[in-house]
């Protein structure tokens, strides 16, 4: 099956050779920091955490997103979205991939990364982090590789593979609720303190997930003519419509925890991402567009008509997309370490290196993503006679 | 019968799967490996149950202008901390600060913060009775002894830094850098750090071995720091403790620190 990635057009390939020069300058980058240390990156003594691990927490939702197209499928046998359940494995696969990536470019000894599983802590929130990590990861790869390798010999899939298949339903939101337990369980952090940290994870998730797949699938559907079935888009476009305003409530619930209540230690973090605290607002632009963002996202996914137009649906994904990525990205990390312990405030902002190593990590998680789609595109289209003809799509 | 590339390939993945999961699951049957078998502590140690300071800030703010902070300077000499210029990536075990920021809870309180004005205070690790950094640590590098010293092991740390997230004090710093090329002069009696770990104040538990108080105790000539066992009821630190007002910092996470300041 593999011998589908190996033929593919020009642009197939430039598009390769485009995230492979990519992933050679994150590579060069990562050089200079394996050589002078994490010193080259933004962070510090007292933010000690930044832009990588602000990735890894949003791509593991992103991975866990991907259930809820696997869910319906399997769970519910809802048909619709037989063409697009091996897009979201797959997509798990490459997102858990960056995931794993992420932690490791933040390790100060890489080196010594396999002395998590050699010194197994079930004490550690992290120890627990790697196992369902790399789990989901496994699962993944055979839940979805399987079923398309079936679909390839035109049978299908093993029966085996069923209790393989609810496991990996189940695990999901396990590898979000475990990075949430990151934060959320850490005393003297008021942004993280909170027990609707997980439940937010799980919200953003389902809608950042699914809002990539529309959008991957969208995208697809012009460049290489693989038809997603409307009645499929339709309906997980409802999916990312209900996990985002999910997502936005659980974010008005904190503000109003947080300044109902008036404790000063749990308003500051939020202050200082929206307002400025202490003469301090460096990502106050960055929390706004955010906000704009999810404004618009709503507006575009909740109108039954801007939601059922596919350029619409698009923009609203993307805006989906990006909203999540500041919000569970770099605005929990930086919030959680700002103010300090000492209530002070110390500037974290990425450096060009350390922002190159993130590239570099993406495009090899949308090397992997690429090179998986296309094999799925080919054994689905061989399946299926498809012919493009104005622009419009006629299938057999 | 000859086996089939597939067949070979699934059972050397099997065997690599199973070895992997068998050490592990022995590595988590074993407890307590880090303790040496036979180990025995030599005669001239010091020995306790839960090591504490007791730091008399008053003292502190008298003999400020003389003492010249020695206590800070006696432990980045003993242990080889490097001087980092940069305060973003700068090491620190034992540093001073003020009231305000030693403890932000009571910083709205201005009648208090106006009393303890200009005093200075000494901050480090609180090697609490219910360390954070210890739950979190993924490896196990940081770990609590019998004695209540949160102790590091540099050769095990993988650089993750939860420790740092997890510890309320701020009493963590990590090597940004390869620390060597930031030290002027290295004692031998005290290991340098690599680039890419975690470390913090360790009470001295090379010192208390050899019999002898912490660099930062024996440094300050105006006794203002107290070391002693919370657990004798005959120690110095309980004796002060009883007669003196103390307050710990962030007390109200339950974390229960091993550091004290006398404040009356």
């Amino acid at each position: 099956m593999i011998e589908k990635a190996l033929r593919g057009s020009k642009k197939y390939w430039l598009w390769l050779a485009f995230l492979a020069s990519i992933i050679f300058i994150g590579f060069l980058c990562y050089l200079k920091q394996w050589k002078v240390g994490l010193g080259i990156t933004g962070m510090s003594r007292d933010v000690s955490w930044g832009f990588y691990i602000a990735n890894f927490t949003f791509l593991v939702g992103v991975a866990a997103g991907a259930v809820m197209i696997v869910l319906p499928y399997y769970w519910h046998n809802y048909k619709e979205y037989g063409k697009i359940t091996v897009l979201g494995e797959f997509l798990a696969v490459a997102a858990v991939l960056m995931c794993m990536l992420f932690i490791f470019v933040d390790l100060g000894q890489p080196m010594r990364a396999l002395n998590v599983l050699r010194y197994p802590t079930p004490h550690s929130v992290f120890f627990f982090d790697a196992c369902v990590l790399s789990g989901y990861l496994l699962l993944n790869i055979l839940c979805g590789w399987t079923v398309l390798h079936s679909e390839y010999k035109g049978t299908k899939y093993p029966s085996w593979l069923k209790p393989f298949i609810y496991l990996a339903i189940l695990w999901a939101p396990s590898i979000h609720i475990v990075t949430a337990f990151i934060y959320q369980g850490l005393p003297g952090r008021h942004f993280w303190l909170t027990a609707v940290m997980a439940p937010r994870f799980l919200a953003s998730a389902f809608c950042a997930g699914p809002a990539f797949i529309i959008i991957a699938a969208l995208l697809l559907k012009r460049v290489a003519n693989f038809d997603p079935g409307k009645k499929a888009i339709e309906a997980l476009s409802k999916t990312v419509a209900y996990a985002f305003i999910i997502n936005v409530l659980l974010f008005f619930f904190e503000l109003f925890t947080s300044f109902y209540s008036g404790i000063p230690s749990h308003k500051a973090p939020i202050k200082y991402l929206f307002v400025g605290l202490h003469g301090h607002a460096e990502w106050v632009p960055f929390m706004w567009a955010a906000a704009i963002l999810a404004a618009v996202a709503i507006i575009l996914l909740v109108i039954p008509a801007t939601r059922k137009n596919e350029a619409t649906l698009v923009l609203g994904c993307i805006a989906v997309f990006l909203a999540c990525w500041i919000d569970k990205g770099i605005g929990l990390i930086v919030g959680g370490y700002t103010p300090t312990p000492f209530e002070t405030i110390t500037v974290y902002r990425p450096t060009l290196p350390e922002i190159g190593i993130a590239l570099g990590v993406w495009a090899l998680g949308f090397f992997v993503l690429s090179v998986l789609y296309k094999i799925t595109i080919e054994v689905k289209k061989s399946k299926e006679l498809v012919v493009k003809y104005n622009g419009i799509l006629f299938k057999k | 019968m000859a086996i089939k590339r597939r067949d070979f390939l699934k059972l050397g993945g099997l065997t690599l799967v199973g070895t992997a999961a068998s050490a592990a699951v022995e590595n988590l049957l074993i407890k307590g490996e880090a303790k040496a078998e036979g180990y025995t502590s030599a005669p001239e140690s010091l020995k306790g149950k839960r090591w504490a300071l007791v730091i008399d800030v008053k003292k502190c703010k008298e003999n400020q202008s003389t003492c010249g902070f020695k206590c800070i300077e006696a432990c980045n000499v003993y242990h080889n901390i490097p001087n980092i210029p940069d305060p973003k990536k700068e090491i620190k075990w034992i540093w001073k600060d003020n009231f305000e920021h030693a403890f932000p809870e009571e910083g709205t309180n201005k009648y208090l913060v106006e009393k303890l004005e200009g005093i200075p205070f000494i901050l480090l690790c609180n090697h609490c009775e219910n360390p954070p950094c210890v739950r979190v640590c993924p490896t196990r590098a940081t770990f609590k002894r019998e004695d209540g010293i949160v102790m590091m092991d540099y050769h095990r740390c993988i650089g993750c830094r939860f420790c740092m997230a997890a510890c309320p004090y701020g009493a963590r710093s990590f090597n940004w850098y390869d620390p060597r090329k930031y030290l002027s002069k290295v004692n031998p009696l005290y290991p340098t750090r690599t680039k890419g770990v975690v470390e913090k104040c360790t009470l001295c538990y090379e010192r208390l071995a050899d019999g002898k108080v912490p660099a930062c105790v024996e440094a300050c000539p105006a006794k203002a720091i107290i070391f002693g066992d919370l657990n004798d009821p005959n120690s110095e630190v309980n004796k002060v403790l009883e007669e003196r007002m103390a307050i710990r910092r962030k007390e109200e996470l339950g974390t229960g620190p091993s550091v004290f300041y006398l404040i009356d």
